[in-house]
Protein backbone atom coordinates (compact mmCIF):
# COMPACT_ATOMS: atom_id res chain seq x y z
CA UNK A 1 0.00 0.00 0.00
CA UNK A 2 3.02 2.35 -0.17
CA UNK A 3 2.01 3.66 -3.59
CA UNK A 4 -1.33 4.75 -2.09
CA UNK A 5 0.33 6.83 0.62
CA UNK A 6 2.49 8.65 -1.91
CA UNK A 7 -0.44 9.93 -3.97
CA UNK A 8 -0.72 13.72 -4.24
CA UNK A 9 -3.24 15.56 -2.08
CA UNK A 10 -6.37 16.52 -3.97
CA UNK A 11 -8.11 19.88 -3.62
CA UNK A 12 -11.46 18.48 -2.50
CA UNK A 13 -13.11 21.91 -2.13
CA UNK A 14 -12.28 22.67 -5.76
CA UNK A 15 -13.65 19.28 -6.86
CA UNK A 16 -16.87 19.80 -4.88
CA UNK A 17 -17.41 23.16 -6.56
CA UNK A 18 -17.73 21.29 -9.89
CA UNK A 19 -20.86 19.42 -8.71
CA UNK A 20 -24.05 21.53 -8.72
CA UNK A 21 -26.12 19.07 -6.66
CA UNK A 22 -23.62 19.26 -3.81
CA UNK A 23 -24.35 22.99 -3.48
CA UNK A 24 -27.97 22.24 -2.60
CA UNK A 25 -29.39 22.62 0.86
CA UNK A 26 -32.27 20.49 2.10
CA UNK A 27 -34.44 20.12 5.22
CA UNK A 28 -34.10 23.69 6.57
CA UNK A 29 -30.87 24.72 4.92
CA UNK A 30 -28.77 21.72 5.82
CA UNK A 31 -26.05 20.95 3.28
CA UNK A 32 -26.67 17.74 1.39
CA UNK A 33 -24.40 14.90 2.52
CA UNK A 34 -24.45 12.54 -0.43
CA UNK A 35 -23.16 9.12 0.63
CA UNK A 36 -24.85 7.04 -2.07
CA UNK A 37 -22.32 7.20 -4.89
CA UNK A 38 -22.22 3.42 -5.34
CA UNK A 39 -25.85 3.69 -6.50
CA UNK A 40 -25.08 6.59 -8.81
CA UNK A 41 -22.49 9.34 -8.69
CA UNK A 42 -23.20 13.04 -8.90
CA UNK A 43 -22.32 14.78 -12.19
CA UNK A 44 -19.83 17.63 -12.59
CA UNK A 45 -20.72 20.76 -14.54
CA UNK A 46 -18.19 19.77 -17.25
CA UNK A 47 -20.29 16.68 -18.12
CA UNK A 48 -23.59 18.59 -18.06
CA UNK A 49 -22.06 21.30 -20.28
CA UNK A 50 -20.75 18.77 -22.81
CA UNK A 51 -24.23 17.35 -23.28
CA UNK A 52 -25.89 20.79 -23.40
CA UNK A 53 -23.42 22.05 -25.98
CA UNK A 54 -24.03 18.99 -28.12
CA UNK A 55 -27.78 19.62 -28.11
CA UNK A 56 -27.40 23.37 -28.58
CA UNK A 57 -24.75 23.36 -31.33
CA UNK A 58 -24.58 19.98 -32.99
CA UNK A 59 -27.58 17.73 -32.51
CA UNK A 60 -27.79 15.38 -35.52
CA UNK A 61 -27.93 11.65 -36.09
CA UNK A 62 -24.61 9.91 -36.53
CA UNK A 63 -22.90 7.74 -39.15
CA UNK A 64 -25.20 8.56 -42.08
CA UNK A 65 -25.81 12.22 -42.85
CA UNK A 66 -23.38 14.01 -45.18
CA UNK A 67 -23.75 17.43 -43.64
CA UNK A 68 -21.85 19.45 -41.11
CA UNK A 69 -23.98 18.67 -38.07
CA UNK A 70 -24.02 14.93 -38.76
CA UNK A 71 -20.28 14.85 -39.36
CA UNK A 72 -19.58 16.77 -36.15
CA UNK A 73 -21.93 14.54 -34.16
CA UNK A 74 -20.24 11.42 -35.54
CA UNK A 75 -16.82 12.83 -34.73
CA UNK A 76 -17.81 13.68 -31.17
CA UNK A 77 -19.47 10.29 -30.63
CA UNK A 78 -16.54 8.28 -32.01
CA UNK A 79 -14.07 10.58 -30.26
CA UNK A 80 -15.72 9.75 -26.94
CA UNK A 81 -15.46 6.04 -27.77
CA UNK A 82 -11.71 6.44 -28.33
CA UNK A 83 -11.23 8.28 -25.03
CA UNK A 84 -13.27 5.67 -23.15
CA UNK A 85 -11.18 2.93 -24.82
CA UNK A 86 -8.03 4.72 -23.64
CA UNK A 87 -9.50 5.09 -20.14
CA UNK A 88 -9.59 1.28 -19.66
CA UNK A 89 -6.59 0.77 -22.00
CA UNK A 90 -8.48 -1.23 -24.62
CA UNK A 91 -6.23 -2.03 -27.59
CA UNK A 92 -8.78 -0.74 -30.12
CA UNK A 93 -11.74 1.59 -29.88
CA UNK A 94 -13.87 -0.93 -31.81
CA UNK A 95 -13.64 -3.20 -28.77
CA UNK A 96 -15.83 -0.67 -26.91
CA UNK A 97 -19.54 -1.42 -27.46
CA UNK A 98 -22.04 1.13 -26.17
CA UNK A 99 -24.98 -0.29 -24.22
CA UNK A 100 -27.44 1.22 -21.76
CA UNK A 101 -25.53 0.11 -18.67
CA UNK A 102 -23.57 -2.73 -17.07
CA UNK A 103 -26.74 -4.83 -16.85
CA UNK A 104 -27.35 -4.58 -20.58
CA UNK A 105 -23.67 -5.34 -21.29
CA UNK A 106 -23.90 -8.59 -19.34
CA UNK A 107 -27.20 -9.45 -21.00
CA UNK A 108 -25.57 -8.83 -24.39
CA UNK A 109 -22.88 -11.39 -23.60
CA UNK A 110 -25.49 -13.86 -22.31
CA UNK A 111 -27.73 -13.56 -25.35
CA UNK A 112 -25.07 -13.38 -28.04
CA UNK A 113 -21.99 -15.23 -26.77
CA UNK A 114 -23.95 -17.45 -24.36
CA UNK A 115 -26.58 -18.64 -26.84
CA UNK A 116 -23.90 -19.56 -29.33
CA UNK A 117 -21.39 -21.18 -26.99
CA UNK A 118 -23.24 -22.68 -24.02
CA UNK A 119 -24.90 -26.09 -24.25
CA UNK A 120 -26.59 -28.61 -22.00
CA UNK A 121 -24.20 -29.89 -19.35
CA UNK A 122 -21.74 -26.99 -19.67
CA UNK A 123 -20.59 -25.19 -16.52
CA UNK A 124 -20.68 -21.44 -15.83
CA UNK A 125 -18.97 -20.13 -12.68
CA UNK A 126 -20.31 -17.05 -10.89
CA UNK A 127 -19.77 -15.94 -7.28
CA UNK A 128 -22.00 -15.58 -4.22
CA UNK A 129 -21.33 -11.83 -4.09
CA UNK A 130 -22.77 -10.97 -7.49
CA UNK A 131 -25.18 -8.12 -8.09
CA UNK A 132 -28.48 -9.42 -9.51
CA UNK A 133 -27.30 -8.14 -12.90
CA UNK A 134 -24.66 -10.87 -13.04
CA UNK A 135 -26.96 -13.59 -11.70
CA UNK A 136 -30.35 -13.29 -13.37
CA UNK A 137 -29.18 -13.19 -17.05
CA UNK A 138 -27.35 -16.48 -16.47
CA UNK A 139 -30.29 -18.00 -14.55
CA UNK A 140 -32.59 -17.09 -17.43
CA UNK A 141 -30.26 -18.58 -20.01
CA UNK A 142 -29.56 -21.69 -17.91
CA UNK A 143 -33.31 -22.36 -17.69
CA UNK A 144 -33.38 -22.32 -21.48
CA UNK A 145 -30.15 -24.17 -22.32
CA UNK A 146 -29.78 -26.43 -19.27
CA UNK A 147 -26.20 -25.55 -18.44
CA UNK A 148 -25.01 -25.72 -14.84
CA UNK A 149 -24.34 -22.70 -12.58
CA UNK A 150 -21.65 -22.96 -9.91
CA UNK A 151 -20.71 -20.29 -7.38
CA UNK A 152 -17.41 -19.30 -5.80
CA UNK A 153 -18.25 -19.08 -2.10
CA UNK A 154 -17.77 -15.96 0.02
CA UNK A 155 -16.25 -16.25 3.50
CA UNK A 156 -17.34 -14.41 6.67
CA UNK A 157 -15.11 -11.45 5.93
CA UNK A 158 -16.73 -10.95 2.53
CA UNK A 159 -13.88 -12.33 0.43
CA UNK A 160 -13.97 -14.95 -2.30
CA UNK A 161 -12.66 -18.40 -1.41
CA UNK A 162 -10.00 -18.89 -4.09
CA UNK A 163 -9.31 -22.49 -3.00
CA UNK A 164 -12.97 -23.28 -3.69
CA UNK A 165 -12.62 -21.54 -7.07
CA UNK A 166 -9.67 -23.74 -8.00
CA UNK A 167 -11.77 -26.81 -7.15
CA UNK A 168 -14.62 -25.56 -9.32
CA UNK A 169 -12.25 -25.04 -12.24
CA UNK A 170 -11.83 -28.84 -12.38
CA UNK A 171 -15.35 -28.83 -13.85
CA UNK A 172 -13.84 -27.19 -16.96
CA UNK A 173 -16.20 -24.19 -17.08
CA UNK A 174 -16.95 -22.48 -20.39
CA UNK A 175 -17.38 -19.12 -18.66
CA UNK A 176 -16.34 -17.42 -15.43
CA UNK A 177 -18.23 -14.19 -14.69
CA UNK A 178 -17.48 -12.21 -11.52
CA UNK A 179 -17.67 -8.80 -9.92
CA UNK A 180 -14.41 -6.82 -9.73
CA UNK A 181 -15.50 -4.79 -6.70
CA UNK A 182 -18.53 -5.74 -4.59
CA UNK A 183 -21.25 -3.08 -4.34
CA UNK A 184 -22.19 -4.41 -0.88
CA UNK A 185 -19.07 -5.45 1.00
CA UNK A 186 -16.71 -3.32 -1.09
CA UNK A 187 -14.20 -6.14 -1.54
CA UNK A 188 -11.81 -5.60 -4.45
CA UNK A 189 -11.42 -9.10 -5.84
CA UNK A 190 -8.05 -10.31 -7.19
CA UNK A 191 -9.31 -9.98 -10.76
CA UNK A 192 -6.03 -10.68 -12.52
CA UNK A 193 -5.55 -13.97 -10.70
CA UNK A 194 -9.18 -15.06 -11.15
CA UNK A 195 -8.89 -14.36 -14.87
CA UNK A 196 -5.54 -16.15 -15.24
CA UNK A 197 -6.84 -19.25 -13.45
CA UNK A 198 -10.02 -19.18 -15.53
CA UNK A 199 -8.03 -19.00 -18.75
CA UNK A 200 -5.80 -21.87 -17.66
CA UNK A 201 -8.95 -23.97 -17.26
CA UNK A 202 -10.07 -22.96 -20.76
CA UNK A 203 -12.85 -20.51 -19.75
CA UNK A 204 -13.84 -17.17 -21.19
CA UNK A 205 -13.88 -14.56 -18.39
CA UNK A 206 -16.29 -11.65 -17.93
CA UNK A 207 -15.66 -8.95 -15.33
CA UNK A 208 -18.50 -6.81 -13.90
CA UNK A 209 -16.68 -3.51 -13.55
CA UNK A 210 -19.63 -1.34 -12.48
CA UNK A 211 -17.94 -0.48 -9.17
CA UNK A 212 -14.29 -0.77 -10.19
CA UNK A 213 -14.14 1.43 -13.31
CA UNK A 214 -15.25 4.54 -11.37
CA UNK A 215 -12.91 4.05 -8.44
CA UNK A 216 -9.63 2.29 -9.32
CA UNK A 217 -7.34 2.32 -12.37
CA UNK A 218 -8.47 -0.39 -14.79
CA UNK A 219 -6.34 -1.84 -17.60
CA UNK A 220 -8.31 -4.48 -19.50
CA UNK A 221 -5.20 -5.67 -21.35
CA UNK A 222 -3.20 -6.10 -18.17
CA UNK A 223 -6.15 -7.90 -16.56
CA UNK A 224 -6.48 -9.97 -19.76
CA UNK A 225 -10.29 -9.78 -19.36
CA UNK A 226 -12.28 -11.20 -22.27
CA UNK A 227 -15.25 -8.99 -21.39
CA UNK A 228 -15.41 -6.02 -19.03
CA UNK A 229 -18.72 -4.23 -18.38
CA UNK A 230 -19.26 -0.79 -16.80
CA UNK A 231 -21.73 2.12 -16.55
CA UNK A 232 -21.22 5.86 -17.07
CA UNK A 233 -23.59 7.01 -14.34
CA UNK A 234 -21.46 5.64 -11.51
CA UNK A 235 -18.40 7.53 -12.79
CA UNK A 236 -19.58 11.13 -13.13
CA UNK A 237 -21.36 10.45 -16.44
CA UNK A 238 -25.04 10.42 -17.37
CA UNK A 239 -27.53 7.57 -16.90
CA UNK A 240 -28.57 5.45 -19.88
CA UNK A 241 -25.09 4.73 -21.22
CA UNK A 242 -22.71 1.89 -20.47
CA UNK A 243 -19.98 -0.10 -22.13
CA UNK A 244 -19.21 -3.67 -22.96
CA UNK A 245 -15.50 -4.09 -23.65
CA UNK A 246 -14.75 -7.33 -25.50
CA UNK A 247 -11.63 -8.72 -27.10
CA UNK A 248 -11.90 -8.19 -30.84
CA UNK A 249 -11.53 -11.84 -31.86
CA UNK A 250 -14.33 -12.87 -29.46
CA UNK A 251 -16.67 -10.06 -30.55
CA UNK A 252 -16.05 -10.92 -34.21
CA UNK A 253 -17.14 -14.53 -33.65
CA UNK A 254 -20.35 -13.52 -31.84
CA UNK A 255 -23.73 -13.18 -33.56
CA UNK A 256 -25.37 -9.74 -33.35
CA UNK A 257 -27.54 -8.85 -30.33
CA UNK A 258 -30.35 -6.45 -31.29
CA UNK A 259 -31.30 -6.14 -34.96
CA UNK A 260 -32.04 -2.87 -36.77
CA UNK A 261 -30.40 0.16 -38.28
CA UNK A 262 -26.65 0.78 -37.98
CA UNK A 263 -25.84 -2.84 -37.11
CA UNK A 264 -26.07 -3.98 -40.75
CA UNK A 265 -23.81 -3.76 -43.76
CA UNK A 266 -26.55 -4.68 -46.23
CA UNK A 267 -30.15 -5.84 -45.94
CA UNK A 268 -32.33 -7.82 -48.32
CA UNK A 269 -35.95 -8.75 -47.73
CA UNK A 270 -35.06 -12.14 -46.26
CA UNK A 271 -31.49 -11.69 -45.06
CA UNK A 272 -28.86 -9.26 -43.78
CA UNK A 273 -25.11 -8.99 -43.45
CA UNK A 274 -23.86 -7.67 -40.08
CA UNK A 275 -21.85 -4.48 -39.87
CA UNK A 276 -18.26 -4.42 -38.66
CA UNK A 277 -17.31 -3.81 -35.01
CA UNK A 278 -18.41 -2.01 -32.93
CA UNK A 279 -21.54 -1.15 -34.94
CA UNK A 280 -22.63 -4.79 -35.19
CA UNK A 281 -23.77 -4.50 -31.56
CA UNK A 282 -25.23 -0.99 -31.67
CA UNK A 283 -28.63 -1.24 -33.37
CA UNK A 284 -30.73 1.89 -33.74
CA UNK A 285 -29.95 5.51 -32.90
CA UNK A 286 -27.76 5.38 -29.79
CA UNK A 287 -27.69 7.72 -26.79
CA UNK A 288 -25.48 10.25 -28.61
CA UNK A 289 -25.55 13.05 -26.03
CA UNK A 290 -24.93 10.54 -23.25
CA UNK A 291 -21.91 9.05 -25.04
CA UNK A 292 -20.52 12.58 -25.40
CA UNK A 293 -21.25 13.14 -21.70
CA UNK A 294 -19.49 9.88 -20.89
CA UNK A 295 -16.46 11.12 -22.85
CA UNK A 296 -16.47 14.30 -20.77
CA UNK A 297 -16.73 12.18 -17.61
CA UNK A 298 -13.60 10.17 -18.38
CA UNK A 299 -11.82 13.44 -19.25
CA UNK A 300 -12.86 14.75 -15.86
CA UNK A 301 -11.64 11.63 -14.03
CA UNK A 302 -8.37 11.70 -16.00
CA UNK A 303 -7.84 15.33 -15.03
CA UNK A 304 -7.79 14.21 -11.39
CA UNK A 305 -6.08 10.88 -12.07
CA UNK A 306 -7.41 7.42 -11.23
CA UNK A 307 -4.44 6.64 -8.97
CA UNK A 308 -5.17 9.76 -6.95
CA UNK A 309 -8.89 8.92 -6.83
CA UNK A 310 -8.21 5.38 -5.57
CA UNK A 311 -5.80 6.70 -2.94
CA UNK A 312 -8.26 9.36 -1.76
CA UNK A 313 -11.10 6.87 -1.45
CA UNK A 314 -8.83 4.60 0.49
CA UNK A 315 -8.24 7.39 3.02
CA UNK A 316 -12.00 7.91 3.25
CA UNK A 317 -12.87 4.27 3.86
CA UNK A 318 -10.17 3.93 6.52
CA UNK A 319 -11.61 6.98 8.25
CA UNK A 320 -15.20 5.73 7.84
CA UNK A 321 -14.35 2.38 9.41
CA UNK A 322 -12.77 4.15 12.38
CA UNK A 323 -15.71 6.48 12.91
CA UNK A 324 -18.51 3.93 12.37
CA UNK A 325 -16.95 1.18 14.44
CA UNK A 326 -16.86 3.46 17.46
CA UNK A 327 -20.69 3.76 17.45
CA UNK A 328 -22.10 1.07 19.79
CA UNK A 329 -24.34 -1.37 17.89
CA UNK A 330 -22.87 -0.70 14.46
CA UNK A 331 -21.36 -3.68 12.61
CA UNK A 332 -19.68 -3.27 9.22
CA UNK A 333 -20.33 -6.13 6.81
CA UNK A 334 -17.24 -7.15 4.82
CA UNK A 335 -13.45 -7.09 4.97
CA UNK A 336 -11.12 -4.66 6.69
CA UNK A 337 -10.69 -1.27 5.05
CA UNK A 338 -7.38 -2.15 3.37
CA UNK A 339 -9.07 -4.78 1.19
CA UNK A 340 -11.92 -2.70 -0.15
CA UNK A 341 -13.13 0.32 -2.03
CA UNK A 342 -15.19 3.22 -0.70
CA UNK A 343 -18.25 1.27 0.46
CA UNK A 344 -19.35 0.65 4.05
CA UNK A 345 -22.46 -1.51 4.46
CA UNK A 346 -23.51 -1.86 8.06
CA UNK A 347 -26.20 -3.06 10.41
CA UNK A 348 -27.34 -1.34 13.57
CA UNK A 349 -28.34 -3.63 16.42
CA UNK A 350 -32.10 -3.54 17.00
CA UNK A 351 -32.79 -1.01 14.24
CA UNK A 352 -33.84 -1.77 10.67
CA UNK A 353 -31.68 -0.09 7.98
CA UNK A 354 -34.73 1.74 6.61
CA UNK A 355 -35.18 3.41 9.96
CA UNK A 356 -31.46 4.25 10.07
CA UNK A 357 -31.69 5.75 6.59
CA UNK A 358 -34.81 7.74 7.41
CA UNK A 359 -33.33 9.24 10.57
CA UNK A 360 -30.11 10.16 8.73
CA UNK A 361 -32.15 11.78 5.96
CA UNK A 362 -33.47 14.28 8.49
CA UNK A 363 -29.96 15.65 8.72
CA UNK A 364 -29.60 15.70 4.95
CA UNK A 365 -27.53 12.52 4.89
CA UNK A 366 -28.24 10.20 1.95
CA UNK A 367 -27.38 6.54 2.44
CA UNK A 368 -28.91 3.51 0.78
CA UNK A 369 -30.88 0.89 2.73
CA UNK A 370 -31.85 -2.57 1.53
CA UNK A 371 -30.14 -5.57 0.00
CA UNK A 372 -28.43 -3.49 -2.72
CA UNK A 373 -29.47 -5.91 -5.48
CA UNK A 374 -27.52 -8.72 -3.81
CA UNK A 375 -30.17 -10.76 -1.98
CA UNK A 376 -28.22 -14.06 -2.03
CA UNK A 377 -25.22 -12.48 -0.31
CA UNK A 378 -27.43 -11.07 2.46
CA UNK A 379 -29.28 -14.36 2.86
CA UNK A 380 -26.08 -16.37 3.12
CA UNK A 381 -25.09 -14.40 6.20
CA UNK A 382 -28.70 -14.17 7.45
CA UNK A 383 -28.74 -10.38 7.23
CA UNK A 384 -32.14 -8.96 6.40
CA UNK A 385 -30.75 -5.77 4.92
CA UNK A 386 -27.96 -3.29 5.44
CA UNK A 387 -27.51 0.46 5.33
CA UNK A 388 -24.74 1.49 2.95
CA UNK A 389 -22.61 4.62 2.90
CA UNK A 390 -20.50 4.95 -0.25
CA UNK A 391 -17.97 7.57 -1.17
CA UNK A 392 -16.46 9.28 -4.20
CA UNK A 393 -13.93 11.98 -5.02
CA UNK A 394 -16.16 14.73 -3.65
CA UNK A 395 -16.77 13.02 -0.28
CA UNK A 396 -15.17 14.47 2.85
CA UNK A 397 -14.15 13.46 6.34
CA UNK A 398 -16.61 16.05 7.67
CA UNK A 399 -19.43 14.20 5.93
CA UNK A 400 -18.33 10.97 7.60
CA UNK A 401 -18.34 12.82 10.93
CA UNK A 402 -21.93 13.89 10.26
CA UNK A 403 -22.81 10.28 9.46
CA UNK A 404 -21.36 9.14 12.78
CA UNK A 405 -23.24 11.88 14.63
CA UNK A 406 -26.42 10.81 12.85
CA UNK A 407 -25.90 7.25 14.00
CA UNK A 408 -25.66 8.41 17.59
CA UNK A 409 -29.06 10.06 17.06
CA UNK A 410 -30.45 6.75 15.81
CA UNK A 411 -29.19 5.19 19.00
CA UNK A 412 -30.91 7.86 21.05
CA UNK A 413 -34.28 7.37 19.33
CA UNK A 414 -34.26 3.60 19.53
CA UNK A 415 -32.74 3.50 22.98
CA UNK B 1 -40.72 14.12 10.71
CA UNK B 2 -40.13 13.47 14.39
CA UNK B 3 -43.70 12.19 14.38
CA UNK B 4 -42.54 9.25 12.31
CA UNK B 5 -40.68 7.90 15.28
CA UNK B 6 -43.31 8.84 17.84
CA UNK B 7 -43.33 6.81 20.99
CA UNK B 8 -46.16 4.54 19.85
CA UNK B 9 -44.18 3.31 16.84
CA UNK B 10 -40.95 2.68 18.72
CA UNK B 11 -42.86 1.06 21.60
CA UNK B 12 -44.89 -1.28 19.40
CA UNK B 13 -41.73 -2.16 17.43
CA UNK B 14 -39.69 -2.96 20.52
CA UNK B 15 -42.51 -4.40 22.67
CA UNK B 16 -45.13 -5.83 20.35
CA UNK B 17 -48.30 -7.07 22.05
CA UNK B 18 -49.52 -9.45 19.40
CA UNK B 19 -46.34 -11.06 18.09
CA UNK B 20 -46.63 -14.84 17.91
CA UNK B 21 -48.59 -17.51 16.10
CA UNK B 22 -51.93 -19.26 16.46
CA UNK B 23 -51.97 -23.01 15.94
CA UNK B 24 -54.53 -24.16 15.01
CA UNK B 25 -55.97 -21.17 13.20
CA UNK B 26 -58.79 -20.51 10.75
CA UNK B 27 -56.90 -18.09 8.53
CA UNK B 28 -53.16 -17.66 8.01
CA UNK B 29 -51.49 -15.61 5.31
CA UNK B 30 -47.97 -14.26 4.76
CA UNK B 31 -46.31 -11.98 2.23
CA UNK B 32 -43.15 -9.96 1.61
CA UNK B 33 -42.31 -6.48 0.54
CA UNK B 34 -39.69 -7.39 -2.08
CA UNK B 35 -38.25 -3.87 -2.11
CA UNK B 36 -36.94 -4.05 1.43
CA UNK B 37 -37.42 -7.66 2.50
CA UNK B 38 -40.09 -6.91 5.12
CA UNK B 39 -42.02 -10.06 5.92
CA UNK B 40 -45.35 -10.42 7.77
CA UNK B 41 -47.49 -13.45 8.65
CA UNK B 42 -50.87 -13.01 10.30
CA UNK B 43 -52.91 -15.81 11.92
CA UNK B 44 -56.61 -15.40 12.77
CA UNK B 45 -59.18 -17.42 14.69
CA UNK B 46 -62.77 -16.78 13.63
CA UNK B 47 -65.80 -17.45 15.84
CA UNK B 48 -69.58 -17.21 15.44
CA UNK B 49 -70.99 -14.74 12.94
CA UNK B 50 -67.59 -14.43 11.26
CA UNK B 51 -66.18 -12.43 14.16
CA UNK B 52 -62.38 -12.52 14.63
CA UNK B 53 -61.73 -13.72 18.17
CA UNK B 54 -57.94 -13.97 18.22
CA UNK B 55 -55.14 -12.67 16.06
CA UNK B 56 -51.34 -12.74 16.01
CA UNK B 57 -48.54 -11.72 13.67
CA UNK B 58 -44.92 -12.62 13.13
CA UNK B 59 -42.31 -11.28 10.77
CA UNK B 60 -39.31 -9.08 10.37
CA UNK B 61 -38.62 -5.65 8.99
CA UNK B 62 -38.42 -1.98 9.87
CA UNK B 63 -40.13 -0.32 12.81
CA UNK B 64 -42.97 1.01 10.65
CA UNK B 65 -43.85 -2.39 9.17
CA UNK B 66 -43.71 -4.24 12.48
CA UNK B 67 -45.50 -1.57 14.55
CA UNK B 68 -48.18 -1.38 11.88
CA UNK B 69 -48.67 -5.16 12.01
CA UNK B 70 -49.04 -5.07 15.78
CA UNK B 71 -51.64 -2.28 15.57
CA UNK B 72 -53.55 -3.82 12.67
CA UNK B 73 -53.75 -7.19 14.42
CA UNK B 74 -55.00 -5.52 17.59
CA UNK B 75 -57.59 -3.61 15.62
CA UNK B 76 -59.12 -6.59 13.78
CA UNK B 77 -59.92 -8.50 16.96
CA UNK B 78 -63.68 -8.25 17.48
CA UNK B 79 -64.32 -7.21 13.88
CA UNK B 80 -66.20 -9.32 11.35
CA UNK B 81 -64.49 -10.61 8.21
CA UNK B 82 -66.72 -8.27 6.17
CA UNK B 83 -65.50 -5.30 8.19
CA UNK B 84 -61.85 -6.26 7.64
CA UNK B 85 -62.48 -6.57 3.90
CA UNK B 86 -63.45 -2.89 3.98
CA UNK B 87 -60.27 -1.75 5.72
CA UNK B 88 -58.44 0.94 3.75
CA UNK B 89 -55.08 2.61 3.70
CA UNK B 90 -56.56 5.46 5.75
CA UNK B 91 -57.58 3.09 8.55
CA UNK B 92 -53.98 1.93 8.95
CA UNK B 93 -52.57 5.47 8.80
CA UNK B 94 -55.10 6.47 11.48
CA UNK B 95 -53.87 3.63 13.69
CA UNK B 96 -50.27 4.73 13.20
CA UNK B 97 -51.11 8.41 13.51
CA UNK B 98 -48.42 9.50 11.05
CA UNK B 99 -48.04 10.64 7.47
CA UNK B 100 -45.76 8.65 5.20
CA UNK B 101 -43.96 9.12 1.90
CA UNK B 102 -44.52 6.61 -0.92
CA UNK B 103 -41.67 4.26 0.00
CA UNK B 104 -42.49 3.95 3.71
CA UNK B 105 -46.19 3.63 2.87
CA UNK B 106 -45.36 0.17 1.45
CA UNK B 107 -43.84 -0.75 4.82
CA UNK B 108 -46.90 0.44 6.72
CA UNK B 109 -49.43 -1.26 4.47
CA UNK B 110 -47.88 -4.72 4.20
CA UNK B 111 -49.86 -5.92 7.24
CA UNK B 112 -53.09 -4.60 5.71
CA UNK B 113 -52.35 -6.47 2.51
CA UNK B 114 -51.64 -9.67 4.43
CA UNK B 115 -54.74 -9.57 6.65
CA UNK B 116 -57.05 -8.72 3.75
CA UNK B 117 -55.57 -11.38 1.48
CA UNK B 118 -56.12 -13.88 4.30
CA UNK B 119 -59.70 -12.79 4.89
CA UNK B 120 -60.46 -12.92 1.17
CA UNK B 121 -58.96 -16.43 1.07
CA UNK B 122 -56.43 -15.58 -1.63
CA UNK B 123 -53.58 -17.87 -2.61
CA UNK B 124 -49.93 -16.91 -2.23
CA UNK B 125 -48.97 -14.56 -5.04
CA UNK B 126 -52.52 -13.30 -5.53
CA UNK B 127 -52.29 -10.44 -3.05
CA UNK B 128 -52.16 -7.28 -5.14
CA UNK B 129 -51.94 -3.58 -4.44
CA UNK B 130 -55.72 -3.25 -4.95
CA UNK B 131 -56.04 -4.54 -1.37
CA UNK B 132 -54.27 -1.51 0.10
CA UNK B 133 -55.84 1.34 -1.79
Amino acid sequence: MTTINQAPKLDIAKIRADFPVLQRQIHDEKPIVYLDSAATSQKPQQVLDAMDIYYQNTNANIHRGIHVLAEEATEQYEGARQRIADFVNAAKSREIIFTRNTTESINLVAYSWGRKNLNEGDVVILTEMEHHSNLVPWQMLAAELNFQLEFISVNETGELDLAAYKELLNLKPKLVSFVHMSNVVGTINPAKEIIRLGHEAGAIVLVDGAQSAPHIPVDVQDLDADFYAFSAHKMCGPTGIGVLYGKEEILLAMPPFLGGGDMIKRVELRSFVSNSLPHKFEAGTPAIAEVIGFGAAVDYLNSIGMDAIAAREHELIEYAHDRLEEVPGVWIFGPSADKKGGVASFTFEGVHPHDVSQILDRDGIAVRAGHHCAMPLHEKFDINATARASFYIYSTEQEIDLLAEGLYKVKEIFG
Amino acid sequence: MDDLYRELIIDRFQNPQFRGSLDPNDISFEDDNPLCGDHIRIDLRVGDDDVITEAAFDGRGCSISQASADLVVESVIGKTLAEVKNYTKEDVLDLLGIELGPVRLKCALLSLKVVKAGVYGLNVGEAGDDLIE
